[in-house]
């Protein structure tokens, strides 16, 4: 019976999102094609000094991404560090420099890993004009990334990639500020707060003080799923009953973290000129999303391990309204995007559970990932599929009519290397450094044993991929893991944006080889699966060992 | 179509195109969606508060312990589950133990939980349900399963010297079935639950 459950709940989040699929995918394809600019975004430009009917060339896009970027890390940073000057600040002091220089690198980079707890740290000033706005421009920004690269494959002859200034205010104004206002109005009907009003203390039936919190809630929750950012504005995260309610918010919640990423296939698709480019896109990623799920469910159910045997079911750190499938599907959801919000606590899953979510961030979070983010990091890895099936048969590789070259390869290499490097280094480093092997085994591990190294391991994955959940028992604000996690946070998200920048223009540039017969056709399931296969081999070749140290070595010994 | 850097100066232009934003997305957006829910959905929007006798005792989303000032459970509400959130149920400071499945703490604590709950409710400890002997991920859960509600029942009836059919039915009212049939799990409102009880009395 539970099993039919666990199905409806999964086949209604996937005709809703086939639902979304067609008039989303084509509507984000008009925002960023339209060759008209509304009259308040025309006041924008004006106003922030750039020429909208300008185009950029690759280095141009990167230069302005970056210098945006670098901006909104001092911007936010500055926001906490002046926090007791602030209105709404609930009397909470500055954040210190560690915490911000971390909580910066951290909303800015679209991860929103919270070394902090949020009730105990930031007022609503903060959360709204700082965390919040991060959360709708650095989505914003992957979106424009990705754009950039379709543009990239559409492209013949061409030096420009796109204007980014033009990119990020659609992406803010067409797209994401009307999404959220409908996403809040949905999640305050179901119970999420939306007030100024600070703690106010109740009496309780039993006759104890409870201190009921408020804050402006709705209008952050749904960016915070909308844009994949997961930064919570509870300690709790969307387990916490203020930012969801109900059974019924938590799958409106999953469907907001889905929708722009698997509905941008469709927007590749209809930008390249062929929409079954598209479908072929989001067959691999609705597969491995299918799989991940399924399998997620069917282990937290068993419930092995022997806490979770001792107590009769893996219900340690789950809501008693979400159950067991709807935090699973809720999880999955998160870390296979960049998401990384939770309703459950993933840190008590059972073992091999808990590699689950890691398993999805180290896939590189492309099922169907980031918004923006997961569309650029599956072309990448579809770059790759059609080279190496390219050497089983011996011909130059194409990719919608893009010969992949030598310098299309070594970008592509050079992407999919960079967040294994940085997963890697920065646990080895946790473990090998005097020092800091110390601080990190006596104040910031929270559960002995294996799965204290998984915790860490599950930490610099989880910066490294801008996912931002975590196994939160790891006491993270300390000053190795605030500024190892800073870099990997900032690394893991521009040197890849560097190298997908840099593709898109060595492809625009390019004229379109016509398709031949022995070209690859990449519109069928046959390239799909491929397409799958090269992710999981990728990710499994790179990342079993250290698997086996942890999470592997925890469940099945 | 010109090709040009679009900024001569892109430092500039993201210091002001950050200046526009913050303004739109992270002052007006958030004022604006206030006034919305606090016209729309008054009551959702201020927390779902619950008063009796016009005396604010809680949030019907919020759970709270009913136990004394000691922890002790007293036996005349029915339990929550077990919470990490500060000394419990601490609304201010929301968070799950983050315990590992091994961790020896972890299964400590579920073996005297289950015993407690045993002996308070005068149950075998097979019969007790994992939500008793777990805490949830936010430490608020407002819920307890219907299995926990029932095995509560003749606790509860006989501190308030009530029929047990009564708390039964009570709990039956306040045993809210899956979202739209299907989602999530049926559930009992503590709260609720105990505000009805209290009503009893009157």
């Amino acid at each position: 019976m539970e099993a039919w459950y666990t199905a409806a709940q999964l086949l209604t989040l996937g005709a809703v999102l086939a639902i979304l699929y067609r008039p989303l995918g084509d509507y984000m394809a008009a925002v960023y094609s339209s060759a008209r600019n509304l009259k308040f975004e025309r006041w924008i430009y004006r106003l922030v000094g750039v020429d909208p009917g300008s185009t950029q060339t690759w280095q141009y896009y990167l230069r302005a991404v970056l210098a945006f970027s670098a901006v909104s890390v001092l911007l936010l940073y500055a926001l906490q560090r002046l926090q007791s000057f602030l209105p709404y600040a609930l009397g909470l002091p500055a954040v210190p420099a560690g915490l911000a220089f971390n909580t910066a690198a951290s909303f800015v980079t679209n991860t929103n890993w919270q070394s902090y707890s949020p009730e105990l740290t930031m007022g609503y000033t903060v959360q709204a004009a700082g965390l919040a706005v991060q959360n709708f421009v650095s989505a914003a920004v992957g979106i424009a990334v990705a754009v950039a690269l379709v543009r990239g494959f559409a492209a013949r002859r061409s030096e420009t990639v796109g204007n980014f200034w033009v990119d990020l205010t659609r992406g803010c104004f067409r797209l994401l500020l009307p999404g959220a206002v409908l996403a809040a109005m949905v999640l305050l009907a179901g119970g999420v707060v939306q007030n100024l009003a600070g703690p106010t203390g109740v009496s309780t039936l039993a006759g104890a003080a409870q201190s009921i919190p408020g804050g402006p809630v709705a209008s952050q929750e749904a960016i915070k799923l909308l844009g994949t950012n997961g930064g919570g504005f509870f300690n709790a995260n969307s387990a916490h009953p203020f930012e969801n309610p109900t059974a019924w918010t938590s799958l409106f919640e999953i469907v907001l973290m889905l929708a722009i990423p698997f509905s941008l296939p469709r927007t590749f698709g209809t930008l390249v000129g062929n929409r079954k480019q598209g479908y072929a896109i989001l067959g691999a990623m609705a597969a491995l999303f299918l799989v991940s799920t399924l399998v997620l469910t069917a282990l937290e159910s068993a419930g092995s391990g022997t806490g979770p045997q001792a107590a009769g079911a893996a219900m340690e750190g789950k809501e008693v309204r979400f159950g067991i499938d709807g935090s699973t599907l809720f999880s999955s959801a998160s870390t296979l995007t960049s998401s990384g919000a939770v309703n459950s606590m993933h840190d008590s899953f059972t073992a091999l559970g808990g590699m689950m979510p890691l398993l999805n961030m180290m896939l590189g979070e492309v099922a169907p990932g980031g918004v923006g983010s997961g569309l650029y990091g599956m072309l990448v890895l579809a770059v790759v599929t059609v080279f190496i099936a390219g050497l089983l048969v011996g011909r130059t590789p194409e990719y919608l009519g893009k010969k992949i070259g030598p310098r299309e390869i070594k970008l592509a290499s050079l992407y999919i290397l960079t967040t294994p490097t940085l997963v890697l280094a920065g646990t080895a480093l946790s473990f090998a450094l005097p020092g800091v092997r110390e601080s990190v085994q006596s104040a910031s591990i929270w559960n002995p044993g294996l799965h204290g190294f998984s915790e860490v391991l599950y930490a610099f994955t989880s910066a490294a991929n801008n996912n931002g959940s975590a196994f939160a028992g790891l006491a993270a604000n300390t000053p190795w893991l605030n500024t190892a996690l800073g870099v990997a946070m900032l690394l893991g998200r521009f040197l890849p944006i560097v190298f997908v920048l840099a593709l898109a223009g060595s492809l625009a540039a390019q004229d379109k080889v016509p398709a031949t017969a022995g070209t690859l056709p990449t519109h069928r399931p046959q390239f799909a699966a491929l397409l799958g296969s090269v992710t999981i081999v990728v990710t499994a070749l790179t990342f079993f060992p250290v698997l086996a140290l942890g999470p592997l070595a925890e469940g099945l010994v | 179509m010109r090709t040009s850097r679009g900024s001569a100066r892109p430092y500039l232009a993201a210091l002001r195109a950050m200046l526009v934003l913050t303004a739109v997305l992270g002052i007006a957006y958030p004022l604006v969606l206030t006034g919305l829910g606090q016209a729309a959905f008054p009551f959702q929007a201020n927390g779902s508060r619950l008063s009796v006798g016009g005396r604010p005792v809680g949030s019907a989303l919020i759970g709270q312990s009913f136990t004394d000032a000691s922890g002790k459970p007293l036996p005349q509400w029915f339990q929550s589950r077990p919470s990490a959130a500060g000394d419990g149920y601490d609304a201010g400071a929301s968070g799950g133990s983050n315990w590992g499945p091994e961790n020896p703490k972890f299964i400590a604590a579920v073996n005297e939980r289950k015993h407690a709950v045993a002996r308070l409710d005068g149950v075998p400890e097979a019969a007790v349900p994992a939500d008793a002997v777990t805490a949830s991920g936010s430490g608020l859960d407002p819920h307890i399963s219907p299995q926990y509600a029932l095995l509560q029942v003749p606790r509860v009836a006989a501190a308030r010297h009530l029929s047990e059919a009564t708390v039964r039915a009570l709990v039956a009212r306040h045993t809210q079935g899956r979202d739209a049939g299907y989602l999530g799990q049926p559930a009992v409102n503590v709260l609720q639950l105990n505000i009805a009880l209290a009503g009893m009395d009157t």
